[in-house]
């Protein structure tokens, strides 16, 4: 036990929680986001790979980094574009409309990554985004290298959380898609088009979702590997349950999650030899499926989340 | 624009939407095929040479249709009640820790008995590894979608774990994989050539069995019933959480035979790339079927014949083997869409 406490007396498992947590966050406010609008987006997983391709493809082939995250973004938007037409305007099941988008993302992905580097057996690199160390504030114990000696796109991921929460819960835009998500037909009655509102929030939050994707290859690894989102995707629909909907309670459910995997690659050192690794590996996905179960009496899904809206149609 | 339902379905437009789905999604992937530089109407023709061109290749489509059939009937059954079992994958592993924990030396009895022994209990793992998400989903109202998927990521580590520790085995050479099934438990070969084993007779028998218990029994009713209406079930007297329970232990019972044919018929041992996503590819054999049992034994020749001729056509001329991937991803989309088309008609007004 000591050697727990002893891990979390150290800089580098706090700098790591911060680190690995920011793909969580962006996956996680952007299904959230999804989700308050009342459609179910089960492409993450497909959309984060997507993200991680593209924006780390795109660097590759000499753009900028700054260029490869908003190249991310915009293919998870049309990612997140195909998903609105197939489950909003037509009204398909949004399980199986997001399990396909997710087998058609990932897969496209690979191909297009062997397309352009058909001979590539060790997967090649680029200069991934480096930590700024911000003057004064990065010289603090521990809070300095968790906190303020990070990447630019960690900086990113965590301001991302008040400003979705504000736009959320304090601008018109924000009351138009949370009541999108629990009551469509007073939407439609105030002359707010549902389904423009909802278009817009699973666009949004795909983009972000494929900005999660792009901070793995980008910011905390430089490559890409086939199988790398490896369920974080899915981790963060958890993640959203786990949150109820909320931003704050989505940053604090994302850093829980994140401690833990530190945590886990530190233990592994220590407990490895008595303790295989692949239990280790199993932790965050149990610990997912313990969130929801401990949450679940308490959950309040969005009232209108997984019914499609068709004007004019009774409900 | 405006989407409202058809007076009437033909069943010519329903049964033909599966069809228009697969021609949209070879169309679309044709970019992709151009894309990378070989001509379309020749790769797709290598495509069908290498699924269906010799006898070696149909022997092989079929091979691989097995456990496509096995988790696209239980992808089927359980969407047919709306229960979302997105975890086919993991059932199928559990179903081949099954088949390895006692197929390899543990009990030996004489085939007639051995095949069945392992067969169920295949099922009863796969139902088993299935009762945690629909207790939950039943008594918590947890969404099984997403236990089931984060399931298949911790079976798949257990596996791992046994293959590289306890259940290694010695005479491997290093490779981590589980010792062999006994010959009384191996599924015998169909053909005097090829691979396609005994496990096709019994995905068949199966298809054909599910269909009968959909069309014919009570069962089968209140679970179309559940899944069509639930509360309009609940009215009439169907106790929907039995039904559905009931429905995630067929379910994860097929997905798990699937690892037990996959183990004890195809390769003879476990290893960790036993399945490349069957449970996965399992959900779009279910799609392109409509959920109709019987209708499962096509979508996967077809689909498995994708995996096939892929493999052929990617080797002649150079395409990356991910195109069979995306066909079978757009070909989920596309048939959502066929199929919502045959059911609805669109109107465009101002």
């Amino acid at each position: 036990m000591s050697d727990l406490f002893d891990i979390l007396l150290t800089a580098g498992f706090w700098a790591a929680t911060i680190r690995i947590v920011s793909p969580l966050i962006f996956g996680t406010l952007g299904e959230l986001i999804c989700e308050r609008a009342g459609v179910l987006n089960l492409g993450i997983e497909g959309i984060m790979t997507v993200g991680a391709m593209a924006g780390w493809m795109w660097v590759y082939q000499g753009g900028g980094l700054w260029g490869g995250v908003l190249f991310a973004a915009c293919m998870g938007m049309i990612f997140g574009l195909l998903h609105a037409i197939l489950c909003v305007h037509l009204g398909l099941s949004q399980h199986v409309t997001g399990i396909g988008i997710t087998l058609f993302a990932s897969s496209l992905s690979y191909f297009v990554y062997r397309m352009l580097l058909p001979s590539a057996t060790t997967p090649p690199k680029i200069v991934p985004f480096q930590s700024i160390a911000i003057p004064g504030l990065s010289d603090l114990p521990i809070v300095g290298a968790a906190l303020f000696n990070q990447s630019a796109l960690t900086y990113l991921a965590l301001l991302t959380v008040p400003i979705v929460w504000y736009v959320l819960f304090r601008t018109p835009v924000g009351l138009a898609v949370r009541m999108s998500g629990e009551n469509p037909v007073a939407v439609e009655a105030q002359g707010i088009n549902v389904l423009a509102i909802r278009t817009g929030a699973v666009m949004v939050g795909s983009g972000l979702m494929a900005i999660g994707g792009a901070f793995i290859t980008m910011s905390w690894f430089d490559a890409f590997y086939f199988g790398m989102i490896n369920g974080r995707g899915w981790i963060c629909v958890a993640l959203v349950i786990f949150a109820s909907w909320q931003p704050r309670k989505a940053l604090i459910g994302a850093l829980l999650f994140a401690g833990l995997e530190a945590m886990q690659v530190r233990a592994q050192q220590s407990a490895g030899a008595f303790i295989p690794y692949q239990f280790f590996l199993m932790l965050p996905y149990v610990m997912s499926i313990l969130a929801m179960i401990v949450i679940a009496r308490k959950t309040k899904y969005p009232q209108a989340l997984l019914v499609p809206f068709r004007r004019g149609e009774r409900v | 624009m405006v989407i409202e339902p058809r007076s009437s379905v033909s069943i010519w437009r329903a049964g033909l939407a599966p069809i228009w789905a697969i021609l949209v999604s070879l169309l679309l992937c044709a970019g992709l095929v151009a894309w990378a530089g070989a001509s379309v109407p020749t790769a797709y023709g290598l495509l069908l040479k290498g699924a269906f061109g010799s006898s070696f290749a149909i022997n092989e489509t079929l091979t691989r249709s097995i456990p496509l059939i096995f988790t696209g009937l239980a992808v089927s059954i359980a969407f047919k009640a709306k229960f979302y079992n997105i975890g086919a994958e993991g059932q199928l592993y559990a179903g081949a820790l099954a088949a390895t924990f006692f197929g390899t030396g543990l009990v030996t009895l004489p085939p007639v008995l051995m095949i069945p022994f392992l067969m169920i209990a295949g099922a009863v793992a796969g139902g088993l590894l299935l009762l945690l998400p629909v207790l939950l989903k039943t008594k918590l109202k947890v969404d099984e979608v997403v236990t089931t998927l984060l399931l298949n990521f911790v079976v798949l580590l257990l596996v791992s774990y046994l293959i590289e520790g306890p259940w290694k085995d010695p005479m491997s050479l290093g490779w981590p994989q589980a010792a062999s099934i006994v010959d009384e438990g191996v599924l015998p070969g169909l053909l005097a050539k090829g691979r396609l084993h005994f496990g096709f007779v019994i995905a068949v028998v199966l298809a054909i069995g599910l269909w009968a218990m959909m069309r014919f029994t009570v069962q089968g009713y209140e679970i179309r019933a559940v899944g069509y209406n639930a509360r309009a079930a609940e009215f009439s007297g169907i106790k929907i959480n039995r039904t559905v329970i009931m429905t995630a232990m067929i379910s994860g019972g097929l997905a798990g035979m699937a690892g037990v044919s996959e183990t004890a018929g195809l390769k003879g041992y476990l290893t960790l790339d036993l399945s490349p996503g069957f449970g996965y590819t399992g959900i779009a054999v279910a799609m392109l079927a409509q959920l109709n049992p019987l209708a499962v034994i096509p979508a996967a020749i077809f689909l498995s014949a994708v995996y096939v001729g892929s493999d052929a056509m990617s080797r002649a001329v150079n395409i990356p083997t991910y195109i069979a991937d995306v066909i079978v991803g757009v070909s989920v989309l596309a048939v959502l869409c066929s199929v919502m088309f045959s059911q609805y008609r669109v109107r465009w007004r101002g």
